[in-house]
């Protein structure tokens, strides 16, 4: 069975680009990807493109042939990917999958968002479509509140306090202190947090991630060939996506994440790994509920102990399971479209062991967990260091 | 997408009274209607359904920032509701004071103005829903 | 026979009293509330139009009188502020409540008699011989009424609504409608420009010229047609844009003040224009016995009086609603002036 593995990354700073269209910023990610990768562009066969709404953050569809052009890479086939925040994870699995098959050896992969060029009340506009437009964002229900209703009923079930979740928003400001390439380098505290003014509640104005601009890009390769031009491929050992309803009411209920639970469960399996073998996780913390439910959904500890878990420090930099080193979605930025790559980025940048400051001790294998709206859509990758040329 | 005239047609006998359908072959209802009953496929017999006009607040948030043609109506609170059938949708709950908004309070149907984005463009009407008691 | 079969009654929850409105403009709140017997209006919500109040209102007409929307031959809406300028209420109204689409609807404009011209109308229909004859018709009468800041109507303008629904069927019908009257003149008192906010009006000449000769014309010429007097009715309701004018028009018609009390709404929620004289022959009919006597007349600015005389059957205590219109007075809150001017919109950037 052939196996991928990823040969070169490149991610912007991630931040309020004003200066920066959405061609620059796929262009920065994309030539620093290829040439850290070691190959010509004349080399990459295909390329995915991870992006939510570009339409109604730039007006500009068919962004897919868009990356193609401005990275020179014409005339490979190029490819939009779209699952709403979802999008790069499910690029990211694109391109895996493209090459799994036999039909590419080499595959570029970005996944970007371009989202300060609109106000923000149009920004949750482009961000609601995500979740049901007819039934949830028709009825005034924004992206937080679809969180917040989540949140509640975690709270109602298991006993999570608002606390807890502000321990996830400040861990992972702490984390985001240590990457150069997080939109916030400030430390807040659980005080901070709290007195924040409520956006949907229980969730708070520090509970979520922010409006970012941002690009991330990843290049592919067979991971025979990758042995043979990388120095240090991280190869996926195991890709797993799957979906839940659309909408928030049809789910069977609201304080767990079903789609995130199976993917998981399927990655976990190829990869014949269980929770206990992750070193350190990239998940998906687009509000700090999130985080909470991604990592009961994954299995980093039991459903319902995820507020508990996290406030004793169990997912911190030196914890049992270090969970978002990189600073998340909430310290590192969230450019929708970007994210899932660039939660692939990080993994690379941990296995190679070049996170300095930031780094996980002896990381062997990482995982990246990417989720699209309210958990319709999930995806879950595990990563291993792949033996490279000397 | 809320000033959109024929989506707003479409959607009126589902906005105006709740209609959805019920699988015959496991008894489940759905709202709003669905094309095929996820848990009996082909085997699912869906049927044309009114859902009941009252249920319980299964989970609900006050939401103080509101995307775009919601900005002038925060506070206002959002809840999924579970109708008396166990079919579950997401709301807006008005006229009910902020002590009685709580999971498990008791809910019922309201005709109300959902969205008016454009004044001089088709007005969206629909259920709301409000604390009974 | 003919008559009202089902009637249902809609109240905003959020009320502001006239004093509050006096605080904001440094009047005399108490001594204005006195001079308009009226303590406070009702506020529609920031989502609550004259298409709301009607839906809520008809849907309960249809619960309490047991009659089958799809049976509805014809559908009207009264209003002064009906939300679309070009598009009917109506419409929205009957699709809202499950009407069959083999029905006539419009919006009838009558500045505050409106809806009691919809009731006539729906007589008709029911009475008509043609073979296109409906079974029953519903008239409403709803508006969230514009009342410009600081102009004295600011202490009344209110919003809520009622639905009659007019049948013939013996066993149905709840207070027969003996006679309709009606009496028109060309009177400008009172007048909303096509797309002008508020509505304006001439001041005093709103009274002697206009509300009470229309309101003591109609009264006078019904009760000569039917052959009674004053004394005859044991309830009389009339249009009632504040306190103050109803209890003067009855007095100088010669009826007492216990004929008029139940009938009497204007000083909980102010004046509901459409639903101002329906809302208080709704009260009317949650208290009236078999074979009471009532006369209603409305009044509309421009102007005219619908007016009517009703008896009561021994269908009534068995179809009308549980909770009375002053019941459902009862649930409310209040709301200041600044939460008054986000309701309705009254800001320039809302």
């Amino acid at each position: 069975m052939r196996s991928v593995s990823i040969i070169g990354t490149g991610c912007t700073v991630f931040g309020e680009h004003w200066n920066k269209s959405f061609r620059q910023l796929i262009a920065e990610a994309g030539i620093e990807a290829i040439q850290n990768a070691g190959v010509e562009g004349k080399d990459i066969e295909a390329l995915y493109g991870g992006n939510m709404a570009s339409g109604r953050f730039i007006g500009q569809e068919h962004v897919g042939a868009l990356i193609a052009d401005q990275l020179g890479l014409n005339p490979i086939p190029a490819t939009r990917v779209e699952d709403a925040c979802a999008s790069g994870g499910v690029a990211l699995r694109s391109g895996y999958m493209a090459i799994k098959s036999g039909e590419y050896d080499v595959v570029a992969v970005g996944g970007i968002e371009k989202m300060t060029d609109v106000g923000t009340d149009q920004a949750a506009i482009a961000l609601g479509g995500a979740g049901d437009q007819e039934t949830e964002l028709f009825h005034g229900a924004s992206f937080p509140a679809l969180y917040a209703l989540m949140a509640r009923a975690h709270m109602n079930k298991f006993g999570t306090t608002e606390e807890q979740l502000a321990a996830v928003s400040v861990k992972n400001h702490k984390n985001a202190m240590l990457n150069p390439k997080a939109q916030f380098h400030r430390e807040i505290t659980v005080a901070d947090v709290m007195k924040s003014s409520y956006i949907a509640s229980p969730l708070k104005l520090l509970d979520c991630s922010p409006i970012t601009d941002g690009a991330a890009a990843v290049i592919l390769c067979e991971t025979e060939k990758a042995k043979e031009i990388c120095e240090q491929p991280i190869e996926i050992i195991a890709s797993g996506q799957a979906s839940d309803t659309l909408a928030l009411p049809g789910r069977k209920n609201l304080y767990e994440t079903m789609a995130a639970r199976v993917a998981a469960k399927a990655a976990f399996e190829k990869a014949k790994l269980t929770p206990k073998d992750i070193d350190f996780a990239e998940v998906h913390d687009c509000f700090t509920i999130a985080e909470i439910l991604a990592i009961e959904a994954i299995g980093f500890c039991e459903k319902g102990k995820g507020g508990p878990f996290t406030e004793q420090g169990k997912t911190a930099l030196d914890g049992e399971i270090p969970v978002n080193v990189s600073g998340g979605l909430k310290g590192k930025g969230h450019p929708v479209g970007a994210t899932g790559v660039a939660q692939a980025v990080e993994a690379c940048i941990q296995l190679q062991g070049k996170a300095e400051k930031r780094q996980v001790k002896d990381a062997k294998i990482g995982l990246a967990h990417n989720v699209g709206g309210s958990g319709a859509t999930a995806t879950v990758h595990l990563f291993k260091a792949a033996e490279g040329r000397k | 997408m809320n000033g959109a005239l024929p989506l707003i047609w479409r959607k009126f006998g589902e906005r105006y009274d709740l209609d959805g359908n019920f699988c015959e072959t496991c008894g489940t209802a759905f709202f709003p209607a669905r094309p095929v009953c996820p848990s009996c496929r082909r085997r699912g017999k869906l049927v044309p359904k009114k859902m009941p006009k009252t249920g319980k607040i299964v989970s609900f948030t006050e939401v103080f920032t509101g995307p775009a043609g919601f900005e002038h109506e925060t506070p206002y609170f959002i809840a999924i509701v579970e109708l008396d059938n166990k079919a579950r949708l997401l709301t807006q709950i008005v006229d009910s004071e902020k002590e009685r908004v709580k999971i498990g309070a008791k809910v019922g149907k309201v005709f109300r103005k959902i969205s008016d984005i454009d004044p001089e463009g088709p007005i969206a009407y629909g259920y709301k829903f409000k604390v009974v008691c | 026979m003919v008559g009202i079969v089902g009637y249902g009654v809609y109240v905003p929850k959020y009320r502001i009293t006239v004093e509050e409105i006096a605080r904001v403009w440094k009047k005399d709140g108490k001594a204005i509330s006195a001079g308009l017997n009226v303590k406070e209006k009702a506020v529609g919500s920031f989502d609550e139009d004259a298409c709301t109040i009607s839906v809520e209102a008809a849907r309960r007409a249809l619960a309490h009188s047991g009659i089958y929307a799809a049976n509805l031959g014809a559908v009207y809406v009264g209003s002064e502020s009906h939300p679309y300028a070009v598009k009917p209420t109506a419409s929205i109204v009957a699709d809202a409540v499950g009407a069959s689409p083999e029905l006539t609807a419009a919006d009838l404009e009558f500045a505050c008699k409106a809806g009691t011209a919809g009731i006539q109308m729906c007589l008709a229909l029911v009475e008509s011989k043609m073979p296109a004859w409906i079974k029953y018709g519903m008239s409403i009468g709803a508006d969230t009424a514009q009342g410009r800041p600081n102009d004295a109507l600011e202490f009344t303008a209110a919003s809520g609504g009622a639905a009659f629904i007019v049948g013939k069927k013996e066993d149905e019908v709840i207070a027969e409608v003996l006679d309709t009257y009606s009496y028109t003149t060309d009177t400008p008192d009172f007048w909303r420009r096509q797309h002008a906010e508020f509505p304006r009006h001439a001041g005093r000449f709103t009274g002697k010229p206009a509300y009470f000769k229309h309101v003591i014309a109609g009264a006078n010429g019904i009760m000569k047609r039917v052959n009674m007097k004053p004394s005859d009715f044991d309830y009389a309701v009339f249009h009632q844009p504040n306190g103050k004018f109803p209890i003067r028009v009855a007095k100088q018609l010669g009826f007492e003040k216990k004929q008029i009390e139940q009938g009497l709404t204007t000083p909980l929620i102010g004046n509901t224009y459409s639903g101002s004289m329906m809302i208080g022959l709704a009260s009317v009919l949650d208290k009236a016995k078999p074979g009471e006597k009532i006369l209603a007349v409305s009044y509309g600015s421009g102007a005219g009086s619908d007016a009517f005389v009703l008896e009561a059957t021994k269908n009534i205590s068995k179809k009308r609603p549980k909770k009375t219109v002053f019941d459902m007075f009862e649930e409310k809150e209040y709301i200041d002036y600044a939460e008054y001017v986000k309701f309705r919109k009254k800001l320039k950037s809302l």
